[in-house]
This record gives C-alpha cells, sequence and structure tokens, in this order.
C-alpha cells in the first residue's frame, strides 16, 4: 500500500481505482422508476432532469423562432397577424433566455459533471438543488398560465410604460421569473458552496478544472445578479397592479430607472450564459488536443475578471435612452475592457491547439464552430460598444445578429460541444458519429445563412421587433428564413442520433477519448455516489504527460488486497512536490 | 473588401454621419483581419497537428508571458482607439449647432405628429430645409419610441414625460426614412415616417403655405385633425377594419361593447373615447388606445365630431 | 467511498466526509445566502436612493406621517430579538437544551411583538387612507403630487422585512420543536447557528429601514 503526503501534516494512502467498462452498478440502475427520479436528490439525475426540461423549452422556443422566420418570409403579413408575431418574439426571448440558456450549462451539465469533476459525492445541498429544479418548474407553470391568459406582449425586455399598460398577462410571467430566479440563486449558492468545500484530497485551486472555474465564476454572477432581477421584476408587479409610481412615468417614475434595473441583472446574465460556455471549451480543446491548456491561470481568471466588469457595463443598453452623458462615456469605456479577458480565452485556446494531437471529433467540431461564430459575436460587441456606431445600430437587426452570435453561437454550440463530449458519460452510450458530423455541418451553414444577412440589413437600417418591413429588405430577411430551416433540420438530426444513441446505441468504454479529466475516472455511466472511492489528485486536470493510471488514485482501503506498485512510485516520485500542496 | 463594408451601411445624407462611417469601417477592418487570423491558425493547427497515434505525445507548453501579454495590451490599445474616436463621433452627436432650425416631434402609438415654428403641423412627414442644421425635438404620449434615421446615423429614444433630442444637417434634397426602434406593441412596424428635404427656398413656401395649423369649417378642421393626430392610423374612413373600429358609419350606430352591453354613438361616448378610450371598448377590439385627455381642446373634439357625422 | 460502514454520527449527511466539513459548507452556504439578500434589499434602496435624490422634499413631508416612537419600539424589540437568539446559539454550544428553548421562545415571543406592531401602524395609514399606489392612495394631508411614490417605497420595503420576519418566525418554531427533541447539543447546532445568521440579517435591514424612513428631517 502506497503511502502519499499530501501536505506536511496529512498522509494518505492510496491505491490505483481502474474504472470498470462493465459497470453493473450505475446511477441509472439504482434508483429506478419514475416516482424515485422524481425525488433523487442524486445531482447527477437532477442534471439529467434539467436536461430534459431545457430541451422541451428549446423545441418550443425554436419553433416560435421558425414560425417568426417564416412570417417574415414576405414584407407584410404572410401567415399571422401583427399582435400574435408580438407575442411569438416576447415568448421566444423570454423562454431562450430564461428557461433555455440560463439554466442550460450550469444546471443540467454542470449539476451533472462538476462534483464529479471535484471528486465529491454530490453538491454540498443535494435537497435544495433538487428544490432549485421544482422552483424552475413553478416558474414554468407561471409562464404557461400567462400563455393560457392572454400572453405577453411586451418583448422579453419587459420595458415600462409599455409593460405597465399591456393588455397581456404581465404579472403572470413577471411572477414566473422571479420565482425562476430563486432557482439560479439556490443553484449558484450551492455550486459556490460545493466548489469551495466538496474538493477531493489534492484538488487545489490550481488544479480545478477550468470548467469548475468557469461554474464558480458564473455563481458568482448568479448570486449578485439575480437577487436585483428579482426585485425589479417584483417592483413592476406592483407597478403594474397598484401603480406604484416607480418606473410609469403617468405616475411620477421613471421609465430609464426600470432599464438600469432590468440591465444591472440582464447584462450580467450574458455573462451567466456564456461564461459556462468557456468551461466547456477548456475541458474539450484540452482532450482532444492531447494537451495542457494553455495558460491556465489567464483563463481561470479571465472568467473572474468577466465575472466582475460584467458587473459594470449594464449601461451600455442604455446609450439611445437618455441616460446621462456622464454615465454613456463610462459605460462605453468598460465595456471595451469586458472584451480583453474574452479576447484572451480566445488566443489561449487557440495556442492549446498549436503542437497538439488534435482529433477532429464532434465534441472539437462544436469547438472549433464556437471559436469563429463566437469570435465574430465577440468583434460585431466591440462594434457596438464604439458609441457614434452605436447609436446607428442600437435596437436594429445588427443587435440580433450580435447577441445571436454570442448566444447561439457562443453558449449553445458550447452546450452542443458539451453534450457530445459527456453524452458518453451520462449514458454510457456513444452516438453516431457520422450523423453527428453531418448535423454539425447543418448548424455551422444553417446558422451562418440565418444570421450573417441579419448583420447587413441590420447596419442598413432594418430595426427589430418589426411585423412588416420595407421592400429593399426583403433577400436578407429570406436568406435569413431559408437558414433557419436548415438549422431546424440540423437539430432534429441531434434529436434523431441522440435518441437512437440512448436506446439502441453501442456501449461506451469509461473514458471513450482518453480523457485525463477526474469526471472520466468513474465508470459510464457513473457508480450512485459517482466513484467507488475517495478520488485522490495529484496531478492538474490536463497534464497530460502525465500516465493516466496517475490519475485514477483513491484512498486506500484496508480491506481491499490491490495493492498498486504504480501507485507507490508515482507518489514516491511526486512527493517532494507534494509538500507545498494543502489538501482542499 | 470597401465596397463590402460601403454596401452594408445606407447612403450617408448627414455630416454626422461620416465619422460613425469611418469607425464602422475601421472596427469591421480591424475584425476581418482578426477573424481570419483566427480562422487561418484553426484550421493550420487542425491539419498539421491532427492525431497520427493514440499515442501521440504532446510537448508540455504551459504558458507564455510575452505572449499573453501581447495578445492583452494590443487589443486593449486597440480598444482605446475605438472608445476615443466612437466618443468624439457621439459628441458631435450631441452637440446641436446654435443656428439649428427647431421641429417638435411628438411620437404615439402609432405615428409621429410633426410641428413647426409657424404652427404647421403634419402627420409622418418631416419637412426639413437641405444645407441647414435641424434639431428634431422628441417628446411621447405614451410608451417609449425611438426615433431613427438610417441615412443621418442618428437615433434617440422618445421618452414620455421628458424632452430628448436628435440633430442632423440634410445635405441634398430627398427623402429619407424614419422608423421607430424601441418597440411599442402592435403598430410599431407601421409607425415610419419621412424627412422631405426640400431646398432652402422651397422649405420656406411649404412652410407659409402649411402655417397656421388647421383652418377651415368645423368639419374641414376636424378631418385635418383626425389626419394630423393620427387618428387614422387605426381607424378607416371607409369601412375596412383596423386596429380600432372603422369611423365609417360609426355615428349614431349601436355597438357591442366587451362587457356585453350596448351603446349608442353620440357626442358623449365619442368624446368620452376620445379622452378616456379604456372606458368602453367595443367588442373583439382591445383596449390599445392613448388617452387624449390634456392633449386636445374641446374645440378640437368637437370639429372631430362634426367630421364624424359626415362619414355615412 | 467505499467505508460505508463506519458509524456516522445521525445528523452527518451521507455526502459530507464528516461534521467538520458539512458545518463549513453549511455555514458558508449560509453567508453566501445572505449576501444575495442583500443585494436582493440593495435594489429597494437604490429605488430609495434615487427617490429621495429626485424628490428631498417629498421624503422630509412624507415621513412626517411615520410614527418614529413606534418605529424606535421595534427596533428595541428586533435588537432585543438577536441578542435572545444569540444566547439560544450558546446555549446549545454549551449543551443547555433548556435555556435554548427558552431563548427561541423569547426571541419567537419578540418577533410577535414586533409584527403586532407593525400591524398596527400599517392598519392606521391603511385606515386614513395611505394604501401603496397610485390607484388606492386616498390620503390628502400630504401636499406632495407623488406622495403615493413614498409609501409605495414605504409598503415595499417594510412589507418584504415583515415577510422575512413571518419566516424567521416559521424557522425559529422549527428549531424549537427539533430541540425539544433533543437533536442539537455542542455536538451539533448547526441549523441554530444559521437560523441566527438569518435572524441577525433581519435585524440589521431594519436597523437600516428605519432611520431611512421614519427619521428624515
Amino acid at each position: 500500500m502506497a503511502t502519499a503526503e499530501v501536505s506536511n501534516k496529512k498522509t494518505l494512502k492510496v491505491q490505483r481505482f481502474k474504472p470498470s467498462d462493465n459497470p453493473s452498478n450505475t446511477y441509472l440502475t439504482d434508483e429506478k422508476g419514475v416516482w424515485a427520479w422524481m425525488t433523487t436528490v442524486d445531482h447527477k439525475k437532477i442534471g439529467i432532469m434539467y436536461l430534459v426540461a431545457v430541451a422541451i423549452f428549446f423545441a418550443v422556443g425554436g419553433a416560435l423562432a421558425l414560425l417568426l422566420r417564416t412570417e417574415l418570409m414576405t414584407p407584410a403579413k404572410t401567415f399571422i397577424e401583427a399582435d400574435t408575431y408580438n407575442q411569438l418574439f416576447t415568448l421566444h426571448g423570454a423562454i431562450m433566455v430564461f428557461f433555455v440558456l440560463v439554466p442550460s450549462i450550469p444546471a443540467a451539465l454542470g449539476n451533472f459533471i462538476m462534483p464529479m469533476q471535484l471528486g465529491a459525492k454530490d453538491v454540498a445541498f443535494p435537497k435544495l438543488n433538487l428544490a432549485s429544479f421544482y422552483i424552475y418548474v413553478a416558474g414554468a407553470i407561471f409562464t404557461f398560465i400567462a400563455l393560457a391568459q392572454h400572453g405577453l406582449d411586451t418583448g422579453w425586455t419587459f420595458y415600462t410604460p409599455y409593460s405597465t399598460e399591456s393588455s397581456s398577462s404581465v404579472i403572470w410571467v413577471t411572477m414566473g421569473v422571479f420565482i425562476l430566479g430563486f432557482s439560479s440563486i439556490l443553484t449558484g449558492t450551492n455550486f459556490i458552496t460545493t466548489i469551495h468545500k466538496m474538493r477531493a484530497p489534492g484538488i487545489t485551486w490550481g488544479k480545478l478544472p477550468l470548467n469548475v472555474w468557469a461554474l464558480y465564476a458564473t455563481s458568482i454572477i448568479q448570486v449578485l445578479a439575480t437577487p436585483v432581477l428579482a426585485i425589479t421584476v417584483l417592483l413592476l408587479t406592483m407597478e403594474r397592479w397598484l401603480g406604484f409610481g416607480i418606473f410609469d412615468p403617468a405616475l411620477g417614475g421613471d421609465p430609464v430607472l426600470f432599464q438600469h434595473f432590468f440591465w444591472f441583472y440582464s447584462h450580467p446574465a450574458v455573462y451567466i450564459m456564456i461564461v459556462p460556455g468557456f468551461g466547456i471549451i477548456s475541458e474539450v480543446i484540452s482532450t482532444f488536443s492531447k494537451k495542457t491548456v494553455f495558460g491556465y491561470w489567464a483563463i481561470a481568471l479571465s472568467s473572474l475578471a468577466i465575472a466582475f466588469i460584467g458587473f459594470l457595463v449594464w449601461g451600455h443598453h442604455m446609450f439611445t435612452s437618455g441616460q446621462s452623458a456622464v454615465a454613456t462615456t463610462v459605460f462605453s469605456f468598460l465595456t471595451f475592457l469586458v472584451g480583453i479577458p474574452t479576447g484572451i480565452k480566445i488566443f489561449n485556446w487557440i495556442a492549446t491547439l498549436y503542437k497538439g494531437s488534435i482529433k477532429m471529433d464532434t465534441p472539437m467540431i462544436y469547438v472549433f464552430i464556437f471559436l469563429f461564430l463566437f469570435s465574430i459575436g465577440g468583434f460585431t460587441g466591440i462594434m457596438l460598444g464604439a458609441l457614434s456606431v452605436d447609436i446607428h445600430l442600437h435596437d436594429t437587426y445588427y443587435v440580433v445578429a450580435h447577441f445571436h452570435y454570442v448566444m447561439m453561437g457562443g453558449t449553445l454550440i458550447a452546450l452542443l460541444a458539451g453534450l457530445h463530449f459527456w453524452w458518453p458519460k451520462m449514458t454510457g452510450k456513444l452516438y453516431n458519429e457520422k450523423l453527428a458530423k453531418i448535423a454539425s455541418v447543418f448548424i455551422f451553414v444553417g446558422f451562418n445563412v440565418t444570421f450573417l444577412p441579419q448583420f447587413v440589413m441590420g447596419a442598413q437600417g432594418m430595426p427589430r421587433r418589426y411585423y412588416n418591413y420595407v421592400d429593399q429588405f426583403t433577400a436578407f430577411h429570406q436568406t435569413s428564413t431559408i437558414g433557419s430551416y436548415l438549422l431546424g433540420v440540423g437539430f432534429l438530426i441531434i434529436l434523431y442520433y441522440l435518441m437512437h444513441s440512448l436506446f439502441k446505441g453501442a456501449k461506451s468504454p469509461a473514458n471513450p477519448w482518453g480523457s485525463r479529466g477526474l469526471e472520466w475516472q468513474a465508470t459510464s455511466p457513473p457508480d450512485f455516489h459517482n466513484f467507488d472511492h475517495t478520488p485522490v489528485v495529484i496531478h492538474g486536470p490536463y497534464d497530460y504527460h502525465q500516465p493516466m493510471e496517475e490519475f485514477q488514485l483513491g484512498l486506500a482501503v484496508d480491506t481491499n488486497g490491490h495493492d498498486s506498485e504504480t501507485a507507490k512510485e508515482v507518489v514516491d516520485k511526486e512527493r517532494e512536490q507534494w509538500k507545498n500542496y494543502s489538501l482542499g | 473588401m470597401d465596397r463590402l463594408f460601403e454596401f452594408m451601411l445606407p447612403e450617408a445624407k448627414s455630416p454626422t454621419a461620416d465619422s460613425t462611417d469611418a469607425l464602422f469601417h475601421f472596427i469591421n477592418e480591424v475584425s476581418l483581419v482578426l477573424l481570419i487570423g483566427i480562422t487561418i491558425a484553426l484550421i493550420y493547427f487542425a491539419i498539421k497537428y491532427r492525431r497520427r497515434s493514440e499515442d501521440d505525445e504532446t510537448p508540455v507548453i504551459t504558458h507564455n508571458n510575452t505572449l499573453e501579454i501581447t495578445w492583452s495590451v494590443v487589443p486593449l490599445l486597440i480598444c482605446f482607439v475605438i472608445f476615443g474616436w466612437g466618443y468624439t463621433g457621439w459628441l458631435n452627436l450631441k452637440s446641436v449647432p446654435d443656428n439649428a432650425y427647431e421641429i417638435q416631434v411628438n411620437g404615439f402609438k402609432w405615428g409621429w405628429n410633426v410641428k413647426y415654428d409657424n404652427g404647421a403641423q403634419t402627420l409622418n412627414e418631416i419637412h426639413v430645409p437641405e444645407g441647414r442644421p435641424v434639431k428634431i425635438v422628441l417628446q411621447s404620449s405614451d410608451v417609449l419610441h425611438s426615433f431613427f434615421v438610417p441615412d443621418y446615423r442618428v437615433k434617440h429614444d422618445v421618452v414620455p414625460g421628458r424632452y430628448t433630442y436628435v440633430w442632423f444637417e440634410a445635405e441634398e434634397a430627398g427623402e429619407s426614412i424614419v422608423f421607430c426602434t424601441e418597440y411599442c406593441g402592435t403598430g410599431h412596424s407601421d409607425m415610419l415616417a419621412k424627412v422631405i428635404v426640400h431646398t432652402e427656398e422651397d422649405f420656406q413656401t411649404w412652410l407659409e403655405k402649411n402655417g397656421g395649423g388647421v383652418s377651415g369649417t368645423p368639419v374641414e378642421q376636424g378631418e385635418q385633425l383626425v389626419q394630423l393626430q393620427g387618428c387614422t392610423t387605426c381607424h378607416s374612413d371607409d369601412g375596412s377594419r383596423l386596429i380600432g373600429p372603422s369611423f365609417k358609419g360609426l355615428w349614431g350606430s349601436e355597438e357591442t361593447l366587451t362587457d356585453g352591453s350596448t351603446v349608442t354613438v353620440d357626442e358623449n361616448y365619442l368624446r368620452e373615447s376620445i379622452l378616456n378610450p379604456g372606458a368602453k371598448i367595443v367588442e373583439s377590439y382591445d383596449n390599445v388606445m392613448t388617452p387624449y385627455e390634456g392633449r386636445i381642446s374641446d374645440d378640437e373634439i368637437t370639429n372631430i365630431i362634426e367630421y364624424l357625422k359626415t362619414l355615412k | 467511498m467505499s467505508n460505508h460502514s463506519q458509524a456516522h454520527p445521525a445528523h452527518l449527511q451521507h455526502h459530507f466526509v464528516d461534521s467538520d466539513q458539512q458545518f463549513d459548507a453549511a455555514k458558508m452556504g449560509m453567508w453566501v445566502f445572505i449576501v444575495n439578500e442583500i443585494l436582493f434589499f440593495g435594489g429597494l434602496f437604490c429605488a430609495y436612493i434615487v427617490f429621495r435624490a429626485w424628490y428631498p422634499d417629498l421624503f422630509t413631508q412624507a415621513a412626517t406621517e411615520l410614527n418614529t416612537v413606534w418605529g424606535a419600539v421595534n427596533t428595541l424589540v428586533l435588537i432585543g430579538s438577536s441578542l435572545t437568539v444569540a444566547m439560544a446559539i450558546r446555549s446549545a454550544q454549551k449543551n443547555q437544551i433548556k435555556g435554548l428553548q427558552i431563548n427561541l421562545l423569547i426571541t419567537i415571543a419578540l418577533a410577535c411583538v414586533f409584527l403586532l406592531i407593525k400591524y398596527f401602524e400599517y392598519s392606521h395609514k391603511l385606515h386614513i387612507g395611505i394604501w401603496p399606489g397610485a390607484e388606492l392612495y386616498t390620503y390628502e394631508g400630504i401636499d406632495h403630487p407623488l406622495a403615493h411614490v413614498f409609501f409605495s417605497i414605504y409598503y415595499v420595503m417594510t412589507g418584504i422585512h415583515a415577510i422575512h420576519i413571518i419566516v424567521g418566525i416559521g424557522l425559529m418554531i422549527w428549531i424549537y420543536i427539533r430541540a425539544k427533541k433533543n437533536e442539537f447539543g455542542s455536538e451539533y447546532y448547526t441549523p441554530v447557528e444559521m437560523v441566527g445568521l438569518y435572524w441577525h440579517l433581519v435585524d440589521v435591514i431594519w436597523i437600516f429601514l428605519f432611520p431611512l424612513l421614519y427619521l428624515i428631517e
């Protein structure tokens, strides 16, 4: 039995635990049945439930988008009325932002993967985690009640005084968002605590996977920003219900104040959506290049930098709103600062590829798509940060295209990368690689055909949220619509092969990509408690120059006679280095 | 490449557009260079360093401070340039020249009511002289709107309860389109207007001809008011159904309301429906009209009613 | 972890390694939650600051309608309850279960006194027509067109604070029942300490609300 001195104080006995490729017990076999799923406190099952919910909402939001694009095939009415159109784009935005993008990566993939990457059995507060899910469901129910009544036609931004006057069911949706906010807050609280307190022996801050760093930054934003959203929609509800006079100019309030409140949350929310995507990119790019991530600390800390600077730039949504000139100038300046850490990440990822051993499997293809699309999203963001240019481009299709490049080309593509990367871990099944590659082509081409023309027509003056448009934009709109159909086809292919994989797919080995990540050192699908041992970590998560065995260590168990010579050597060799590390 | 970028913007028709366009092109060029660099690097690395065997060894390259500093500082400097450039261009958009000709524009659901210094009024048409700075003073009578003229690269939100403004200088006679760019409900995408640029001489002639506002018999005044106040955006005079009930045949008719009761359209009903439209809504229509309380005089209401009586 | 056979203390949840980790995690989670509560009220304080800066005379005029004496009494009541809840934690740490129960009961009683006073304040205002929101507000004693805005802010701030008090009472009853069942002692008093932290937060928020709303001159 090997011993390891993890700090000056503690000596741990470790041995190697090679994950079985044919696990007899997994989290899927351990608790069965609908009731067991619904009442589970297992972070993996909760993650899967989130994933299913997010997928359903994405399908709804996506279908709405296709209806919108179809309506825009012709400059005047194509097949729906203006009021219906206004409801559709509002719901598309609200559903995609609040019910898809915000929970997608942290609550679905993050919930599943993050505790495993920490070598923990679960998140710090498992019951709270389940509660978060049901709070999310409750928020969704409120929103659907609104749909069953008069819908919502205010735009997802709820700008006053339109939202206080609108005859649609604004209060149901604001209450839905209020409730949903708590789901986000509790998940953030849970994650921060988990990352601080639940790390396995040996996982120091410097050995934290970048995915965990990204989720950590995200959780901080969630905890700091979401309460302000809660209070904003609460005040808006009161404004509409009782006429508080805080946001409605007719009663002495100020609509610009509402915008400040709203964007104080909703700009950081953009980073709640994109930063977890950065985490996935780091994991995938390292695995498929078989190489240490370049600039670990630059990537880790730039997430935190984005989280903090992200709080200081909300006013850049309001350059034309009538906020003070000083505020406008300061917000523009700070906006450029938040662009820098994002650029740093992109350069570091590309540098990671240098001299790597690059395998273009589906997750890696999505990373490449991400790097291309997100760069465009970033550059156009710089364009919109420039004051004089933003005056021209604000609230046009240029903005629409920009945030789709960031949110869809960024977050959603990263989600697809993560989903394809961790799918074998989550389900224990492999998917059809060929179909997956075909689908990725549809997604890439469809995406660009949809949104590139929107940059051009936006710059030419096409305003957003328009039901009718002037004839000169017809060709752009029609191209865009065709692109959206391609995108739809791409997502249907993905749905098909993932379902096929789930029911008929080939069995996946424990670690099909040869990753060094700790989550891959569990079986696929993982044990109910993630690992059947307490993992001990001696190397960084991207140390591809170290042998795989040394990533499979765990606390030695006396009753278990499998002494490992390899582990002993490892430990002896590393002992000198270890003196500087302390237990997490 | 320049032609592509030029294609992206509408033809500039005001000096306020120059700085904006130059910066737009500059950012596009820098971005394109960087994007091409990124794309080439991605593709080149993917091919050159493709996996040859599962046992490939990769070098341990953890970081490189020189590179990190370079790709942090250089973009930062570029960003400072862009910030300064955008800031000066924007200052220019904010500083109205002293000799600017002032026009009052009132945004409402859904149209633009325009008032000139001699009392002339127009709806959805802004007549301006060429070669003279024009300041558009904006106000809203209901919700947020936004006044956007792509040709001049100017835009500002129209906020209820406060005044905002934009200025431009039309370079030559012609027309430019005005969009509302802040979502304001059903008719948002129809809330268009035109800036009509006259030569200085034509403009003075036009102004004199239309000075003094509405005139004529009560019925004629009512007809002009119905146009200027934008009533016809939602109420047709030929019986066709728009956002609100048509004016044709309205007078004296019996209407069923949303609560099931009926009402005869008389002076008092019309007056109430102008001042406080939400009080009695005709069945199958929505309560979307802006109250005209405080925005219209009793005489004007009387004239409008007189005009509506004529639409049999 | 395969060492399931080891004897766990009853309070130790399965996914934690030991009691220390469980306690640390709970405490950290609670602090994060408190930060988030502060941000929640922070939004309201922002609205307050903005409107006070815009309409300083409104605030000086309208604040005279608030009863400073009862506000001050309530402040003392809450500070007292913070003391008793701290004593409750102390009792738990020293294994004095009886003291824990008594202190909890006193705290609950003080919280109820606070709510009672708040109830009389509210009902007096509603009686004379000071309702939240422009539609219901009918009081004419304040000569300012935006008087309703001040009271909207007053009601939403004190109302949300009162909801926190009610939640706190519920939590303390829960703790009290568990204490009765002898679940706490010097070995395990995490929930007592967490509820105590929450109660201090509620107290501190009131200490800000009282001068900002009642004591404007």
